[in-house]
């Protein structure tokens, strides 16, 4: 067994499958885990997803670019005014944030297409969901992205989204690291372990 | 052993993903071998933290619960990566 040599290095094979294990090892230690995501919402609900998860890799010490195209740009902004919306939105549970435990826990059974149509439920969603959120611990949109930006998160603005919507680059906060398009973005995602779209 | 803890965070009350973004900033103004106390009511946390540790090569002393809450004994190790 152990005379045998690999042809091409000339090697003992045992003395070479151990250099090849060690060169893995090695290289998998040093290499630093990345993620791309692309955020194309800008509701309240899907603004969670992509700043939980770029904070937490962050956390971890990946490399993390966002990019935030279409209405993902909403997430961008100085003033972050997100709603939820329940049209199209039918897993969209409907609780109330006060009262009784068991009566928080309670899912109210108002059908999607009323809660749409009301003029004035989106916002009343938005707040009933802002001060679960807030009671429950979990952490503002704001906050997030604060940690995100601490973090070192690369964040990374669609401009053909601002052209395309006459949206002004003064609305945005300034920690934007670049403005690009889809053929800038697409390398650095092509190099990332994980690329997710939400 | 040392296990002296001299530094502590209280993450209680807060949801995931904050118990771990605030040990990560806690952890980053201690020195190597220096150990970190972490208060949590997240159930989430239990496996979060553990998976964190793993991640960040930093070294989980102690994982326990106690009427609800959870407390971590973090030690800090020199940062590692994996892929």
């Amino acid at each position: 067994m152990g005379k045998s040599v690999d042809i091409r290095t000339g090697m003992n094979q045992d003395l070479f499958n151990q250099w090849f294990d060690e060169r893995m090892a090695k290289r998998e230690a040093e290499h630093t885990p990345s993620m791309t995501i692309i955020a194309t919402k800008g509701t309240l609900d899907m603004a969670y997803p992509p700043f939980i998860l770029a904070s937490t890799a962050a956390a971890l010490g990946w490399d993390v670019a966002v990019f935030f195209t279409f209405y993902g740009l909403n997430l961008l902004k100085k003033d972050l005014d997100l709603k939820l919306s329940p049209l199209g939105n039918p897993a969209m549970p409907m609780k109330l944030p006060v009262g009784p435990k068991w009566l928080q826990d309670t899912e109210l059974n108002i059908p999607n297409a009323l809660m749409a149509t009301i003029p004035g439920f989106e916002n009343l969603a938005s707040g009933l969901m802002k001060k679960t959120m807030r009671d429950k611990g979990v952490a503002s949109i704001a906050e997030l992205r604060e940690l995100c930006v601490e973090a070192e998160v690369k964040l990374v603005a669609c401009q053909m989204t601002v052209d395309l919507y006459g949206m002004k680059k003064d609305d945005f906060i300034n920690e934007i690291d670049d403005w690009v398009g889809a053929a800038s973005f697409l390398p650095t995602a092509q190099k990332a372990d994980i690329s997710l779209f939400i | 052993m040392n296990t002296t803890t001299e530094h502590s965070l209280d993450a209680r009350g807060l949801n995931c993903p904050l118990p771990i973004l605030r040990t990560r900033k806690a952890l980053a103004g201690l020195e190597d071998g220096e150990t970190l106390l972490v208060i949590s009511t997240d159930p989430g946390s239990v496996k979060d933290m553990e998976s964190f540790c793993n991640q960040t090569g930093n070294e989980l002393v102690e994982n326990a619960s106690v009427n609800g809450e959870f407390r971590f004994t973090i030690r800090k190790s020199q940062e590692k990566r994996h892929g």
